[in-house]
């Protein structure tokens, strides 16, 4: 089971922003965290980074994913960033996942995103990136 | 029903292979034993160690039958490439009309035979490019169209009567058709001389692509709508192209991907009919588009099978009679989520042979993958490689001397034989659980492809499935030079400038009638939409003034996630 260091199950928040509808990644995610004891919540396609940092403060997740594979990854991050610390939410840690350029990968990390788990990534190593994570942060 | 063999020698062939079993095969087994047991194709079909003409003495003769002639498993036409070669139909879409304009005439100069567009995803989801939503979207993915003016920009000096054009569109795809016909209206242009195809493939949207805009019913009545408006109207023009590709691509095996397709193409036959059109006078122009995955043998029996089964389907099912409505004309792209970004290059060797089991399955067209695919839109190099991959097939393999040159092959047949059965029994199964449009409801498609999905994923974690330079053979220190396709990032601003002219420009309260019009033609389900649309674009109006409007009527689609 992959718990946080409170001994609780840890809490994603799997989440497609904009209008791409590539899901085959984000389904395979959401069904091997839930497999490894996460608590899994999708919000299902199309969403706008307020729906999705609303939902995730809601839900009072640990980790918020956010799958993209239209190549906007650069527009709707800052966004999700600004909007998580207007809401003082900035605890939450932001992973990303999907097909992008490795400079783009780059430029996330550098904004805040914590993780960007590319196409490919083997199920096991994107759980143990999860729980590493959670780990480091510890306790909130 | 013919059969291959007379029983005499169909049992002194069995007690042969029996005999070879007990003896060579035994003895050599004892020695070293197989890399493993059982085999199976890629779609989880187990597969024996050889195949004998025992293992198709079952197929009657008729069922393999002649290319051109019924049930089409050899090839829709009775000359194939003889005669003409596929169309070497590479998809292109970025920025504005003008930009994939430039792009067109490239691969034109570069031996292309028709043209395939790719639009940016406001205009697929029905969006224009000023809309908060298409904020960091516009003319990224594909080209971006709003408007009439749009679509002049991207046509600009080709000409349509003597080129194909082919539109990856689909919530929005009547509307794109729309403006194709105004544009060749005010060409001059005779309609019934163009030829092309639209997607508008909405069922597939739903199970696998995800691309929808309002809920199912009125989704399928547009299709339908288009399927009629261009049997009467644009009597050369493909209304749709039903599509298995995307479903593969959303995880499914080639079987689920040939069987769904089917289903969908069943619900798309019965609305056409039930608007009191013959089958025989749409049907011809029904068309396809399926993936060329890795399992080289797998990929051909299947593109076999699905001619066999569409013949069949139309004969037995909705009582076709004009041959042409019963063979099957599919589009072929190799398969974009087996690229790999690490050691890149070797997507052309990934691409190349699966372009040659589309060709040896009988494609009409084709599009190759560029080799730099996992990392952004393909650059004008990667196209020309990908181009030339197929030039290579064509023009020094002379695989294209013979039609169906594997036809006879004891395991192809074999293999099509029994995709032909699994995908008659899913199509039971389908029509027993009360259809496709209450399946797709049900979340019953997508759960199907998110579990071959999954189990895709773990089979790549565990090495069962390869992926050379992901889980074998991987490169530790791999330096990546490679040059990718650059964003222009005046894109939007150029494109949201146009739509704004356009909209400053028209007679408003000409459109806003219109739109009135359209709301009223919505409600009514036995209209066509196809000549309010057509007359919406003609005077200015916006692909979002459209679907906008609608979404009053109709609402939008929601899904349930399943995973």
């Amino acid at each position: 089971m992959a718990r946080n260091v409170m001994s609780q199950p840890i809490r994603v928040l799997l989440a497609k922003v904009g209008l791409d509808g590539h899901d085959r990644g984000v389904k395979i995610v959401a069904r091997t965290l839930r497999d490894n004891g996460m608590d899994v919540i999708y919000t299902g396609l199309h969403r706008s980074p307020e729906e999705v940092v609303t939902a995730a403060i809601q839900e009072d997740v640990d980790i918020l994913g956010v799958s993209v594979l239209s190549g906007v990854q650069l527009t709707i991050f800052p966004k999700i960033f600004h909007l998580l610390k207007e809401n003082a939410a900035d605890d939450i840690i932001v992973v990303a996942g999907g097909v992008m350029p490795d400079e783009d990968a780059i430029a996330l990390r550098k904004m805040g995103v914590r993780e960007v788990l590319l196409q490919d990534t083997p199920p096991r190593a994107i759980v143990e990136t999860l729980c590493r994570v959670v780990a480091e942060r510890g306790p909130r | 029903m013919t059969k291959t063999l007379d029983p005499s020698l169909l049992a002194q062939l069995r007690r042969e292979v029996k005999d070879w079993e007990e003896k060579e095969v035994a003895a050599f087994l004892k020695k070293q034993a197989e890399r493993k047991s059982p085999f199976f194709t890629t779609g989880d079909i187990p597969v024996k160690r050889v195949y004998t003409a025992a293992d198709i003495a079952h197929v009657p003769i008729e069922d393999v039958g002649l290319p051109g002639r019924y049930p089409f498993t050899r090839g829709p036409y009775p000359t194939m490439y003889r005669s003409r070669l596929w169309t070497m139909r590479q998809i292109a879409g970025f920025g504005t009309g003008e930009d994939t304009n430039r792009r067109f005439k490239f691969l034109i100069e570069q031996g292309q035979t028709g043209l395939s567009t790719d639009f940016d995803m406001p205009t697929l989801m029905g969006y224009d490019s000023d809309h908060p939503m298409s904020d960091g979207e516009v003319g990224r993915e594909g080209v971006a169209v709003d408007t009439l003016a749009d679509m002049e920009a991207l046509f600009n000096g080709i000409d349509l009567e003597n080129v194909s054009v082919s539109m990856t569109i689909n919530p929005t795809a009547w509307i794109l058709l729309a403006m194709y016909v105004v544009l060749g209206e005010k060409r001059g242009n005779d309609l019934n001389k163009l030829s092309g195809t639209i997607q508008a493939d909405i069922l597939k949207e739903y199970m696998a692509q995800k691309e929808y805009i309002f809920p199912i019913a009125p989704s399928v009545r547009i299709v339908r709508d288009c399927i009629t408006y261009c049997a009467k109207h644009l009597k050369r023009y493909n209304p749709i192209n039903i599509s298995g590709y995307h479903i593969s691509e959303a995880g499914a095996s080639p079987l689920q991907e040939a069987a769904f397709t089917l289903a969908n193409l069943i619900v798309y036959v019965e609305e056409a009919v039930k608007t009191g059109m013959p089958v025989d006078e749409f049907a011809p122009r029904l068309a396809f588009y399926f993936i060329s995955q890795s399992d080289f043998f797998e990929e051909i029996a299947k593109f076999r099978a699905a001619r066999r089964c569409y013949a069949k389907i139309m004969k037995d099912r909705f009582g076709a009679q004009n041959p042409e409505s019963m063979r099957l004309r599919f589009h072929c792209q190799t398969a974009a989520a087996t690229l790999t970004k690490p050691q890149y290059k070797i997507n052309i060797v990934r691409t190349g042979i699966q372009a040659l089991a589309a060709v040896l399955g009988g494609c009409q067209s084709l599009h190759t993958n560029g080799y730099d695919e996992a990392f952004a839109i393909p650059t004008e190099d990667a196209m020309r490689m990908a181009l030339r991959t197929q030039q290579i097939i064509a023009d020094e393999t002379n695989v294209t001397n013979v039609i169906d040159p594997l036809g006879g092959s004891y395991y192809i047949e074999w293999l099509t034989a029994e995709y032909e059965k699994r995908i008659f029994e899913i199509l039971k199964e389908v029509d027993e659980r009360g259809g496709t449009i209450k399946l797709i409801e049900e979340g019953w498609f997508q759960k199907q492809i998110a579990d071959f999905a999954y189990s895709t994923a773990l089979r790549k974690e565990s090495g069962e499935k390869p992926v050379i330079g992901v889980n074998k053979y991987v490169e530790r220190e791999e330096h990546v030079d490679i040059e990718m396709h650059p964003y222009d990032p005046t894109t939007a601003d150029r494109q949201i400038a146009r739509t704004q002219r356009v909209r400053r420009e028209r007679d408003n309260r000409k459109v806003q009638a219109l739109l009135e019009k359209l709301v009223h033609v919505a409600n009514s389900d036995t209209q066509n939409i196809m000549p309010i649309t057509i007359e919406l674009v003609r005077e200015g109006a916006t692909m979002g003034d459209i679907v906008e409007k609608l979404k009053t009527v109709w609402g939008t689609y929601r899904e349930i996630p399943v995973f």
